[in-house]
This record gives C-alpha cells, structure tokens and sequence, in this order.
C-alpha cells in the first residue's frame, strides 16, 4: 500500500502541495485575524460585495469572448482586451454630441440604447476583421506564430486608437437616471452597480441561450468539438469562427459600455487590465466552457473587491489594495497548478491544452 | 458576376484595401507629422512619400492578383486601383474640409489637408490627389509590364534612396564623427540640413545599379570559386571573417556619437535577453511570458548589494554580479518547479502572472523597506574595471560586448550537447522524448534555470548602466518584446536573436522622432511579419523546413 503511493507520488507534487498549503493557511490566517480585529463593519463588506459582483460580471462578459475563441481555434486572443476598448471609446463621441444636444437628459434611455448600438457595433466589426484579416491566413500555423500575431494586433489597435481619438483620458458623461442610491432590503447600493449587474446577467443569460438553443450556437459547439467532424457534417467552419469573433465582440463591446458607464472614463490603454483580467477569469472557469466563464469572471471579481481586504489586513500588510492584481494572478497560478481545468472545465487531453 | 465585372473586381477592391490603409495613416496623424523631414530635400517630404509608397504597392498588388495574363488588363487594373486609393484621400479632403470631424479624429487638421492637396485650396486641390494617385497606378502599371531585370532595377532603386532619406539621422552622425575631408565633402554632396540633395538621390541610384548589375553578372563566378576552394582555404577564409567581425564590434563604439553608442547598449541588452531566452523558447520550446522577472531580479541584486540608499552593503559591481546571476538561476528553478506540468498556452499563462506578481510586489508599500517601491533604489554606481570607471555608453558597450561574447559561446555549446538535443527532443514531442528516457524535470529546470541566469546577468548590467532600478521598468512589454524578437528574428536561431534585436530595438530607437507611432508601427510589422514570413528574418535551418516543407511535413506538422 505505501509502496503504490510512493510510486505515484514524486517530489514534485510534494512541493506543490506545500506551497498550496502554505498559501491556504495564510488566507485563512489572515482572515480569522481580519475579523477578529473588527476593522470593518457588515456593511463594508456588502459594499466589497456588489462592487466585486459588478465588476466580476463585466469580466464575466469579456471572458466569454476569451473563451468562445479559444473553444474553436485553440487560441489565446490577446487582442480581445483592445476589442473591448475600441467599442466604448467610439461610443464616447455619441454620447457627448447627446449631452451637449441635451438629447441625454430627455431621452436617456434611448439614448444609452443607442450609444450600446454604436460601441457593439464597433467592437463587432473590429473583431469581424481581426478575424478575417490576423487570424484565418494562420489556422494552421504552429501555435507560438498566431499568438504573436495576436500581441502584434493588440498593439496595433490600441495605438490606431490613440492615433485617431486622442491620448488623453475622457470622462463618460453624467448620466441623471444612472446616479445615486437604491435601497433593497435596507441596504444602500449604488444605482449604477445594480444596473450593471442586472445588464450583464441579461445579456449573459440571452448568449447561452443563442449558443445552447440555436442552431448557430450548435453549430459553433460542434466546430470547437472537433473541426473536422463538423466540416463533414455540412457546417461551414470559416463561417462559424467568424460568429464567434462577432458573438464575443458584442459582448464585448456591452461589457465595454457597462465598465464605462461605472468607471466613468474612456482612454486608448484601459482594454489591457480588464483583457488580461478576464483571461483569468476564463481559465479559473475552465477555457472553452461558457458558464464557466461567467462565473469565473463573477469569482475573481469577488475575490478582487474581497480578498485584499479579507487575506491580507489580518496579515499586517499594509495598503493591501495594491496588491489586488497580485491576489488575482496568484489566483490564476494556483488553479493552473492543482486544477488546470478550471472550476467547471472537463479533463482536456494533453494535446488539446 | 458578369465577366467584364470580374475583371475590374481586382483592382477595386484592392484599391478599397489601400485606400483605407492610407486613410488610417492619415487620421492617425503620420502623414502630417512626417511632414516636418524630407526625403528628398525640399520636394518630397517622408509623409507624402509614404502614401506614394502605399498607393504604388497597391496597384502593383492589384495588377499582380489580377489571374488573367494579358498585359493590359493587367495595366488597366493597377490605374484603377491607383485610382480607388487615391479616391478614399480626396473624399477625406473633401469632407474635412466642408464638415467638422475633428471633436472624433484629433488628426483630422486642416494642417494634414494642406499637405496632402500641396497647399491648394479648392477643388484644384482634390483634382491633384487623383491626379497623383493616377500617376501611381500608371507608374506601378509601367513597372508590371516591363521584363523582370529592369523592374527590379528600378524598385530596388527607389528602395534605396527611400531607406538612405529614412536613415539621415543615422548616416549623417557617421559621416560626421569621422571629420575627414572625404566623408564631410561625401556628407555634404548627399545630404542637406533635412534630406537627400537632388545630386545625391540621382546619384544613389545610379551607384546601386551599377554595384546591382556588376553583383548580378559576377555572383555565379564568386561562389562557384569559393565553393571550389579546398576545405582548409574555406576555413581560413571563415576564421577570417569572424576576425574582421571582431575588430569590428570592437571599434565599433570609437566611430559611433554618444547616442548611436547608447543605442547600441540597448539593442546589446536586448541581445543578452533574447539569447536567454531562445534556450528556453526556442531549444526547450516552453513559451515563457514571465521572463521580465528574472530580469528584475539580476536588477534588484545588483542595486540593493552596490546602492548604499536602502542597505549599505558596499559590494562593488564585479562582487554583486555572480550573486546576481546565481540568485537570478534559483529564481528559475524556483518558478520552474510549479509549471512543470503545464504545456503551452497554459505555461505562457502561468509564467506571464508569476511576472506580474514579481512586478506588483516590488511596486508595493509593503515591500518598500526592503526594495525602496515606486521611487526604486538609485545611486547605483558605475562598474569599475581594473581602476578604469565605466561612465559612458560607450564603455558599458564593452561590458555588453563581453556578455552577449560568453552567453553565445554558452548558447553554441549547449545547443550541440546533450542537454541541447534532449530540449529540442522535448520541443518537438514531451511523450516521445520521455519515452526516450530523457528526464522531463530535470531538462525543463535546466532551461528555466540557464535562461533565468542570462536575464539575470542582462539585468544586472542594465541596473549599472542605467544607474537606478524603477519598478516600472520591468513590466509585461519587456517579456512580450523579447518573444516578438526572438521569433522575428528567426526561433531557435543565434543569428536571428541578434537581427531582431537590430530590427525591433534598434531602429525604432534610431527613428525616435516616430516615438508617436512607434508602437502603431510595431504592432503592424509584427502581423505583417507572422502573415508573410512566419518563419523570422534569420530562420534555423530545421524549423524552416517544418514552415516551408513539402506536403508531406506539413501535413505531418498538422496532425
């Protein structure tokens, strides 16, 4: 009986369940002592809560795009944090030439519809061509050459973006209905968060039901199954992928929208953080699966408003907001590590990962 | 599709193409802002023979495509797709100059409309850029019709005399640092104060004729007698040459100013990362994202061990480095140990966090005791070499030199050893090589860790070049540059880690004053680069035979 278990277990895995361990025990250190120290109060923590779930469903939405593509190509799509980006920043100048006509206060909600319409619009069509023109000459390239070709795009667009709009920051304007407080169940929670919320969840919900009910979305399905497969069963493989680019592309540009809208700034350079973000956030679901995407990108957006707060204070480590970006990528490490599938992701083979 | 509706198709809708290129450049302000220096001096300013370029190639693209191979149609093509390109610039004329749309593309200045109608106002103006845009899809027609030697003459002439109007700012420094009377009379006869003069363009492109065509009648000859040369006269001929490489690397500083210097160090550093790097990407073929950590850490050792601002330790440089590179080779092993088992896409995931956090830990308040945070750690002072102070760029040049000297030496030994055929063993297949008895761990940690030490050595040198270690100065774009390099340059390839360091650090530092579009320009060539010659500008022999092999590899490649 030992002896099975000593073959099976090589001194390799003994670190790494150590360094996991380790880890484990810190955060739950941390946070017996947090509490404990009573350094914030119930309604601290509610606050942490809606912003991270706020902020996790906008990853949540980026992160379907993520993993969409991966699903059929096989592909990390470092551009997509760029496609993110060029949909809000074009929807900036709709949204100014609204408020200085005023056509915002008296028609607001028409107005943030059209202003979706025109970012989804731009974001789809960006990812439509990145696509077609980046990505397709490369299908059966090894797999280093479209990575790099995906880096080279991402900066591409994002200094096509500077060049054209600007370098400077800009300010989404004010919107009237989207400001101030809601009170549920006694608590007070800003407008803006909950509506970005309900939004992604609507939107999320609507794209699993296309990929899942559809027969588009089956078809999608089939091709990141088995591309060959579904090329013999009469699915026309160019044009699925192609869906797919446009399918992430609005979503991401609503996700886009929505982080504009409660962030309130646009600039050429804010689709990086958020990209890489919900890349994690699609591998901590499990890359290729859509659900657990979302709720990939709803967990580390949780675990980003909470845990500086949560782990580390207990620790005496001060400003432990900076490291936020630290919790997640550690995060991102140790799932890679003990469970490379993901939270919900099905075993891959080692050829497919 | 009618018939005669397919023959235009080609020249539309690759004029469509090249006319949303041009109309990118433009609104993104490149044309204005080359404006400013000429190539010529005082008729053709860079920003307009930019779009000259790119109207050109478009309709010699056009007529190219064109699958019917009668000559005119051909022709007729590359006049309408001139034509098309041109069309998009007239129409943004048009429009900017009527309506405003400058609140949306900050580029769109009146200034940008009067370089492209040359300064006339009206429709005369507009009439102008169709006018050139024809002349382009003409010229570009003239150029498909006429035989192969003369059209390569001819665009290889042009070339030049664009590359030597590209590269005044570096070109002129030269000729100048060696203040002879020749080089200042030669200075003079090609350039003015900005620009080619007429005399020197005519000039250059006659002088690369004649070398082209003297080249051309004699190459057969050269190297059927340098293949005939018995073994022992090639050799010699071979050690030869790595000699007069050698006087030459090592003058090289002497001729070169202050910033043509300062950019070598920098090209050197990105040599000794690149290099560092090939073994882990390109022997082993683990894609590490991460890499700008172990860089930071050759950095920080150096600067907490020689700075006397956080601890005073007082090391000097020559004791700080070794520490530096073991330190740097444990890091490697270290971060190795957890991805051993990962593949791929997943350890370019992993690797690139573990970069980060490195990054974000040094950046925070609650490291700041120890590695000074944001405000970094300074007052690193110069390595000192036998009583001799290394100040200038010219002298850490030679530290550089002595570096990127060993790492390559390191690099060829290894690769013909066999720990260097286990990783290429490991590169082409992880199952077969363990199947082949090669010790997965052992290999895999050998590479992080002889990686980890050559970025830890390149970081080492840059904090005392430098001076002052930044957390900033270490973040994803670095590891992100030195991949890109290493697979412009050629994977797996010495030769090439070397070409892509020149071509992606070197010249954009040369043409600083394109700072603006540096990036624009970067991102563009890198997947023009991977859709044209995936295979990098300096391939290894073996990887470019998977790219380019017969249909049986690539099939095997594919499976």
């Amino acid at each position: 009986m030992f002896q099975k278990w000593k073959d099976r277990v090589t001194v390799t895995d003994i670190v790494m369940w150590m360094i996991g361990g380790t880890m484990l025990l810190l955060c739950l250190w941390g946070s017996v002592s947090t509490i404990r120290a009573g350094l914030y109060t119930s309604s601290h923590w509610i606050d942490f809560c809606i912003f991270g779930l706020a902020q996790g469903s906008i990853y949540a939405l980026i992160a379907t795009g993520y993993t969409m593509v991966y699903g059929v190509l096989k592909m990390i799509n470092f551009a997509h944090g760029e496609v993110f980006m060029s949909g809000p920043f074009t929807g900036y100048f709709v949204a100014m030439a609204f408020w200085r006509s005023d056509f915002l206060d008296t028609h607001p909600v028409l107005g943030i519809i059209v202003i979706f319409g025109v970012a989804m619009f731009v974001s789809t069509m960006i990812a439509y061509f990145l696509e077609k023109i980046a990505y397709r000459p490369l299908r059966s390239a090894p797999r280093l050459i479209p990575l790099i070709t995906a880096i080279g795009a991402s900066f591409f667009l994002q200094y096509l973006f500077r060049g054209l709009y600007g370098s400077g920051i800009n300010a989404y304007p004010d919107i009237e209905i989207l400001e101030g407080f809601w009170m549920i169940f006694g608590i007070r929670v800003l407008k803006i968060q909950v509506i970005v919320i309900i939004a992604a969840v609507l939107l999320m919900l609507v794209l699993y039901n296309f990929i899942m009910l559809t027969k588009v979305g089956k078809a999608i399905r089939a091709v990141s199954e088995d591309k060959e497969a579904a090329a013999l069963m009469g699915i026309n493989v160019d044009a699925m992928i192609s869906t797919t680019f446009v399918i992430g592309g609005m979503a991401a540009g609503a996700a886009g929208v929505l982080y504009a809208l409660m962030f309130k700034q646009v600039h050429f350079f804010m689709g990086f953080i958020p990209g890489i973000k919900a890349f994690t956030a699609a591998v901590l679901g499990g890359i290729g699966n859509i659900p657990g995407a979302m709720l990939g990108g709803v967990f580390l957006g949780l675990i980003e408003s909470v845990a500086p707060a949560l782990f580390l204070d207990g620790l005496g480590i001060i400003a432990p907001y900076q490291l936020k970006d630290a919790i997640a990528f550690s995060m991102l490490v140790m799932v890679l590590i003990f469970r490379p599938t993901g939270i919900l992701g099905e075993r891959l083979s080692a050829k497919k990962a | 599709m009618t018939k005669a509706q397919s023959l235009w198709n080609h020249g539309v809708k690759i004029g469509a193409i090249g006319g949303v290129s041009v109309l990118i450049i433009a609104l993104v302000g490149m044309i204005e802002s080359f404006g400013k220096r000429d190539i010529i001096s005082g008729i053709l300013p860079m920003g307009i023979a930019m779009a000259l370029i790119i109207c050109i190639l478009v309709a010699y693209i056009a007529a190219n495509k064109t699958p019917i191979c009668e000559k005119s149609v051909k022709f007729a093509n590359a006049v309408i797709s001139g034509f098309v390109t041109s069309g998009f610039l007239a129409l943004l004329v048009a429009i900017g100059r009527s309506f405003n749309i400058r609140d949306m593309f900050v580029g769109a200045s009146p200034a940008l409309y009067k370089a492209l109608t040359a300064g006339i106002a009206g429709a005369g103006g507009i009439f102008l850029i169709l006018a050139v845009g024809l002349i382009c899809g003409i010229f570009a027609g003239i150029l498909i019709i006429l035989n192969d030697l003369p059209r390569k003459l001819i665009i290889n002439a042009l070339a030049t005399i664009f590359v030597l109007g590209l590269l005044q700012e570096l070109i002129i420094p030269i000729f100048k640092s060696w203040d002879f009377g020749v080089t200042n009379y030669l200075g003079k006869l090609f350039y003015t104060q900005n620009g080619l003069t007429i005399f020197g363009t005519v000039l250059a492109a006659v002088i690369y004729c004649i070398i082209s065509l003297l080249w051309k009648a004699n190459q057969d000859t050269i190297k059927t007698t340098y293949k005939d040369l018995p073994k022992g006269t090639r050799k010699k001929v071979k050690t030869f040459g790595f000699f007069v490489l050698a006087v030459f690397l090592i003058v090289l500083p002497q001729f070169l100013g202050l910033f043509l210097s300062e950019v070598l160090t920098i090209v050197g550093l990105y040599i000794l990362l690149g290099l560092g790097l090939n073994i882990v990407v390109g022997y082993a073929g683990l894609l590490d994202l991460g890499y700008v950590a172990f860089f930071a850490i050759g950095s920080y050792v150096v600067a907490i061990l020689t700075s006397p601002e956080i601890f005073s330790f007082g090391f000097n440089f020559w004791q700080a480095l070794p520490i530096a590179v073991i330190l740097g080779i444990t890091a490697g092993v270290m971060l190795g140990i957890p991805v051993l088992k990962m593949r791929g896409d997943y350890l370019a995931i992993a690797t690139l966090g573990f970069g980060e956090i490195i990054r974000i830990l040094v950046l925070s308040d609650f490291l700041k005791p120890w590695l000074g945070g944001a405000q970094g750690i300074g007052a690193i002072p110069n390595p000192n070499f036998m009583g001799f102070q290394m100040v200038k760029p010219q002298h850490i040049y030679y530290l550089i030199l002595a570096g990127c000297m060993l790492v390559v030496f390191i690099s060829i030994r290894l690769k013909n050893s066999r720990l260097g055929r286990a990783w290429m063993a490991m590169r082409e297949d992880e199952d077969v090589a363990q199947a082949m008895g090669i010790n997965l761990v052992a290999t895999k940690l050998f590479a992080f860790a002889t990686g980890a030490g050559f970025s830890a050595l390149s970081g080492a040198i840059f904090a005392s070049k430098i001076g002052s270690v930044y957390p900033h100065s270490f973040n994803l774009f670095i590891s992100i540059n030195v991949v890109c390099l290493i697979i412009i340059g050629g994977i797996g390839s010495l030769p090439g880690v070397v070409v892509g360091a020149a071509v992606l650090m070197g010249l954009p530092e040369l043409l600083r004053e394109f700072a603006e579009y540096r990036m624009f320009v970067y991102g563009a060539a890198l997947v023009a680069m991977m859709l044209l010659r995936p295979e990098g500008l300096w391939p290894e022999a073996r990887h470019k035979i998977e790219l380019h092999g017969d249909d049986e590899t690539q099939t095997q490649t594919a499976a």
